[in-house]
């Protein structure tokens, strides 16, 4: 007995447990993760700004990038490699890894939420609401003329109505599949896959049926790649759009994490533990809707980064979301800049919707990850 | 242990809690003290596990009221009930891979806000709750590969870790084999008479909840059947009218527990 009472619990914790660095307390494991993280992050921002047209060279990009955010590097800042990092890629790679980290956020969140691994905004219904919301704007209230998807030019001044489109879409379709999965106050993983299933049929009917209608084959196509999910000429316009309703929803998500932890261990549990279950789960299914629904109106319904990076970072460094969640945000825009870069390079000149780059490389991934993990597959 | 004791932990005063209609529990008047262990026992579907919602907070009272430390417990908030009752919920499948640690200092939730990080104090708490439910060298297992016996320990430790004083079981020793059953319910039995906690726990077997707790209440159809001390209540009477079998209580010639002989479904 005095043995082991001898012993500290940080030095068992490291023998038995499996996750990276599961030994150290919360904190060092977050600054520990999310420093190795935002080096990933930061290597796929000069692979994806050194690809292009024009190959830049690695090593030019990072100086070019280390000067734009004040480190001074001696780079000449009206040499031509200067102006094309600065002002050609990288406004476009400021988007892709904002709506990487809010794809990704909102998918650990609503996997805490719903206790599911297999919940993702687009699984569930939510980005095809938010979808749905955006196209109805487009087609039904919004001149086509003045769209901005067909010109990729700034934006106009009515263009609150796609995000709030997009918001109220998404914010209806995740209530409807939430309510629709309650069974006395439990979730059914079972009715939340078939409500979602159900949900981004009806939701993609509509949608289809709104485009069919639509005579201008130029909108079709913008709206059809924008549905695949596209980042094809998102300039500062589209970051300054989303950046602060996903700035400040991640940052509040990022205090429920305890809460979701709890929710993760079951709801009568988390609420005989404290945490007052019904109000942290609408907070938290109304900051997810509003994180998908502005990067959804920004970048369209790309898919897979909310499952795979979430799951991806689950299996190395383990369920607890109070780290979990901070390293999603961060792998998620590491993961979607790289993605970026891929769907600029494969087929170019022409570019891939980025959403296909992310499904191609998400998929056969996490399958190969249940193929490894098939034994000790643990829901959480 | 007496109603004498001016201010009991907990009352309950005729609480009614109806579902779709039906009555689940109906004028549930009962108080319960520091430093017993109170015993609900009645067959399934008596109420046992409703019961221990309701004091807990987790599904409202229709009718009557519950007094939490001489404060009625509707007026606590979610947290603030938190610090006060720990609820050991049945052992269900927990299936995530959390450490044994990471669980049990969940327990600490109520006492942190939402801007705090665990220190080292509760760190000293979770290890000390560890320590009391022998359960400090699983600390870094995941739960998910534990035992039946060990997870229920290490419920009682994040049940500790919250430093309640009123402490809710609902079956603690279900699925469990009678050894670890002995030990759980030794284990709780000597967190009420040492630690000075309250205590109720569901409990199935009759002969375990004769031994090991202070009182006993018997529920039956949603309403106390009867209550007061293990003699008291298992009487072969009682139990031929709520759980209709033909019981003969006698003491133990070994070890001088209540023991029951079961004769027969009740003959009507």
């Amino acid at each position: 007995m005095s043995s082991t009472a001898l012993s500290p619990v940080k030095g068992l914790a490291r023998r038995n447990s499996t996750f990276l660095l599961s030994g150290l307390g919360v904190l060092p494991r977050l600054v520990v993760v999310c420093s190795v993280l935002a080096v990933l992050l930061f290597a796929a921002m000069v692979f994806a700004a050194s690809t292009g047209p024009t190959t830049i060279p690695a090593a030019d990009v990072a100086n070019a990038i280390l000067q734009y955010i004040g480190i001074d590097r001696g780079v000449d800042v009206h040499a031509p490699v200067y102006r094309i990092v600065t002002v050609v890629r990288l406004p476009g790679l400021m988007v892709a890894a904002l709506v990487g980290a809010a794809f990704a956020c909102a998918g650990a969140t609503m996997q805490g939420l719903f206790r599911n691994p297999l919940a993702d905004p687009g699984i569930i219904g939510v980005s095809a609401g938010a979808s749905l919301g955006v196209v109805l704007v487009i087609t039904q209230f919004a001149a086509l003329d003045n769209l901005w998807l067909l010109n990729n030019g700034p934006l106009s001044n009515a263009l609150w109505r796609i995000p709030a489109g997009a918001f109220i879409g998404a914010v209806i379709s995740s209530t409807l599949v939430y309510v629709l999965s309650l069974q006395r106050g439990r979730v059914n993983i079972a009715a939340l896959l078939l409500a979602g299933i159900a949900l981004n049929s009806v939701l993609g009917a509509f949608t289809s049926a709104l485009l069919l209608r639509t005579s201008n084959y130029d909108a079709v196509h913008a709206i059809l790649s924008w549905l695949v999910g596209s980042l094809e000429g998102r300039g500062w316009d589209y970051f300054h759009l989303a950046k602060w309703p996903i700035i400040v929803s991640i940052g509040l998500l990022l205090l429920y994490t305890r809460d979701l932890n709890l929710l993760v261990i079951g709801e009568e549990n988390a609420q005989s533990l404290g945490v007052n279950v019904a109000q942290i789960r609408l907070v938290l299914l109304v900051l997810s809707s509003l994180i998908t629904a502005s990067a959804v109106s920004i970048a369209g319904a790309i898919g897979f980064v909310g499952l795979i990076v979430p799951h991806i970072l689950r299996l190395v460094i383990g369920p607890d979301n109070r780290i979990l969640l901070p390293a999603s945000v961060i792998g998620g825009a590491a993961f979607l800049v790289f993605a970026d870069a891929v769907a600029r390079s494969v087929i170019a000149p022409e570019q891939l919707p980025v959403g296909i780059v992310t499904a191609l490389i998400g998929g056969p991934f996490f399958l190969f990850l249940l193929w490894r993990n098939r034994r000790s597959i643990a829901a959480f | 242990m007496s109603d004498s004791d001016p201010s009991p932990l907990l009352k309950t005063d005729q609480i009614n809690c109806r579902l779709e209609g039906r009555d689940l529990l109906r004028d549930i008047s009962l108080s319960v003290f520091r430093g017993e262990l109170v015993g609900l026992i009645g067959p399934n579907g008596a109420g046992k596990t409703t019961l221990l919602k309701l004091i807990n907070g987790l599904w409202p009272v229709d009718r009557g009221r519950i007094t939490l430390l001489d404060k009625p417990l509707k007026h606590y908030s979610v947290r603030q009930v938190a610090r006060v009752i720990a609820h050991v919920p049945q052992i269900t499948a927990l299936d995530f891979s959390f450490t044994v640690q990471q669980i049990v200092l969940m327990g600490r939730n109520p006492h942190l806000s939402r801007f705090e990080l665990e220190t080292e104090h509760d760190r000293q708490i979770t290890e000390h709750a560890m320590q009391r439910t022998n359960t400090l060298h699983l600390a870094g297992r995941l739960i998910n590969t534990l035992s039946g016996g060990e997870r229920q320990r290490v419920l009682i430790a994040r049940a500790l870790a919250q430093e309640p004083q009123l402490l809710l079981l609902d079956e603690p020793t279900a699925n469990l084999d009678i050894q670890h059953q002995l030990e759980i319910l030794g284990l709780v039995c000597d967190l009420t008479c040492r630690d000075g906690l309250g205590a109720v726990a569901a409990v199935h077997d009759l002969e375990l909840a004769a031994r090991f707790c202070d009182r006993l209440i018997l529920l039956h159809q949603g309403i106390i059947h009867t209550m007061g001390t293990p003699a008291e209540v298992l009487t072969s009477e009682h139990l031929r009218l709520t759980y209709g079998v033909e019981t003969q209580p006698y003491a133990d010639p070994n070890t001088g527990y209540l023991r029951l002989s079961i004769l027969a479904p009740r003959k009507d």
